[in-house]
């Protein structure tokens, strides 16, 4: 019998289904309470009470809106290009979703252990800004059409200072897979041992960027209510439009989860003692996403020519010359070989 | 040669202002919330609160409303209709009443108007409906809510009396 799932192509493919399913489907019941956790912390530093009919204290508000975003009608607008338009969200949800195959949950638990998982996640999430343009474009319309190019512009931006962040961290590590990456920061003294304390700086810059990456306020500059309506998603409605809002948060949670994975080590349990394990990672994520939640709203909007000043004259050079100090630091293995944990090749 | 500020530098490299904004936002995070647990929990209604409408009745179930008309008269929207025409027994009654609820701008005219205080505006604000047509009320639906809330509205009326 076990034969058949390592051996038979069809046992293969039927693993790996069950593996994916395994990922998404946890996955998206997280992500209907983290959605709900986001209102309510948002709610709550407005002095509101946020979602609280639908079952206990509200707990079950984003399945009932799941339920309304199936039910009501797909508008697709006069001169649409159809096939765009509905190609558009679906990528967004897709590739958002497909990143999370290098994630390594806890030690092993990681869908595909490849050893460019960083490449991989990078190259995912630059592809993810193609919904946003494709739904921009395809809508035949002025404000999706400009919040479409803002974000173009803004995800490639941020993209150079998150690669240079995360080359640090690779040049530290001497390996681009996660699993490494966490096992790297397994130096014993716990929650000192990891990342963000050698790279401190590059945890801000990460978080910032990562919030600039993922369309998150401050910077949700492509869909500015105030200017935009709601940017690239003006003209969808229903499923398509749930399609890209769930992108969008897979997409936020993939990035507390790198952050997790590259700052805050992984599974790592932050007290020696203590067994590491899925949870760890669990907890760490939904605190990341709390940060993620506080600032959405706590921090007004930026303007457009300050986030692109942001990241080009203050990101950029920060994080050139940090990936310059990590390589001379690992170099010459300064500070206890605290840069230098190469995993291979070291 | 411009001069540069460097405490602003500072405070602008250290995300002061960011981290300031934090410590705001976790401070209003656990203070008191300012608004109700509505659907469970409501705000207190002034004796003249004016919602939705209802036709009473008096103690022994006759209908008060004698068709004088002063309420359609005077309604500044119009949106009372009333057909009368006497009633076997000889008095003068109502054959129909309509509110067009959508019209409805809630003065509390018709109320004011009223002789026989048949007409009133209750403290029921939660009557959305689905479409359109179900806030078209006639007599039995005013006449029903007379009926569900007498016991508010009579209260209502006996704490307004002092001023009226």
């Amino acid at each position: 019998m076990a034969e058949f799932f390592t051996s038979n192509p069809l046992g293969i493919l039927l693993t790996i289904v069950g593996q994916v399913l395994l990922i998404v489907v946890p996955l998206l019941v997280c992500l209907a309470f983290l959605l709900y956790a986001d209102r309510k912390v948002w709610a709550a530093v407005q002095l509101r009470r946020g979602p609280n009919v639908v079952g206990v204290f509200g707990l079950l508000q984003s399945f009932a809106d799941f339920g309304k975003y199936i039910l009501k009608e797909v508008v697709v607008p006069a001169g649409a290009d159809k096939f765009v338009f509905f190609l558009a969200p679906l990528m967004s949800f897709v590739l958002a979703m497909v990143a999370w195959a290098v994630i390594p949950f806890n030690d092993g638990w990681v869908l595909s252990d490849i050893n460019v998982a960083i490449l991989y996640v990078f190259a995912v999430s630059s592809l993810e800004v193609y919904g946003v343009i494709m739904g921009g474009w395809a809508s035949n319309s002025k404000y999706p059409f400009l919040g479409s190019l803002r974000s173009a512009a803004q995800m490639i931006s941020y993209e150079v200072s998150l690669g240079l962040i995360i080359i640090g961290i690779v040049i530290s590590t001497g390996s681009m897979n996660f699993g490494d990456i966490v096992a790297a920061q397994d130096t014993g003294y716990g929650i000192f041992s990891w990342y963000w304390l050698p790279h401190f700086p590059m945890l801000f810059l990460f978080l910032i960027s990562a919030h600039a990456e993922t369309n998150r306020p401050p910077f949700d500059l492509p869909e500015a209510e105030s200017e935009l309506v709601a940017g690239y998603q003006v003209e969808y409605s229903s499923t398509p439009f749930l399609l890209f809002m769930i992108g969008e948060y897979v997409a936020i949670v993939l990035m507390c989860a790198l952050t997790t994975t590259l700052f805050f080590g992984g599974w790592l349990s932050p007290i020696p003692g203590l067994p590491d394990g899925f949870l760890w990672f669990f907890g760490k994520c939904a605190l990341v996403f709390f940060i993620f939640a506080l600032t959405k709203s706590v921090v007004p909007r930026y303007r457009y020519d300050q986030l692109m000043r942001i990241g080009w004259k203050v990101f950029l050079p920060l994080s050139l010359g940090w990936v310059v100090l990590v390589a001379f630091l690992a170099k010459f293995e300064l500070f206890g070989g605290a840069y230098a944990r190469w995993m291979i090749g070291g | 040669m411009a001069s540069v500020d460097y405490t602003r530098a500072a405070k602008y490299f250290l995300l002061m202002d960011i981290f300031k904004g934090f410590k705001m936002g976790l401070k209003y995070l656990v203070k008191p919330k300012a608004t109700l647990n509505y659907p469970h929990e409501k705000g207190p209604l002034s004796p003249r609160f004016r919602g939705e409408h209802a036709l009473r009745r008096y103690p022994n179930g006759e209908e008060r409303c004698i068709a004088c008309k002063l309420c359609e008269a005077i309604c500044p929207a119009q949106a009372i209709t009333i057909d009368a025409e006497p009633r076997e027994d000889g008095s003068r009654r109502t054959t129909r009443y309509d509110i067009d609820m959508t019209k409805c701008i809630y003065c509390g005219f018709c109320q004011e108007a009223c002789p026989v205080d048949a007409i009133v505006e209750g403290p029921n604000f939660e009557f959305a409906t689905e479409t359109r047509e179900e806030l078209f009320y006639d007599k039995d639906k005013l006449l029903d809510n007379g009926a569900r809330w007498e016991a508010e509205i009579a209260r209502n009326l006996e704490l307004d009396a002092p001023y009226r």
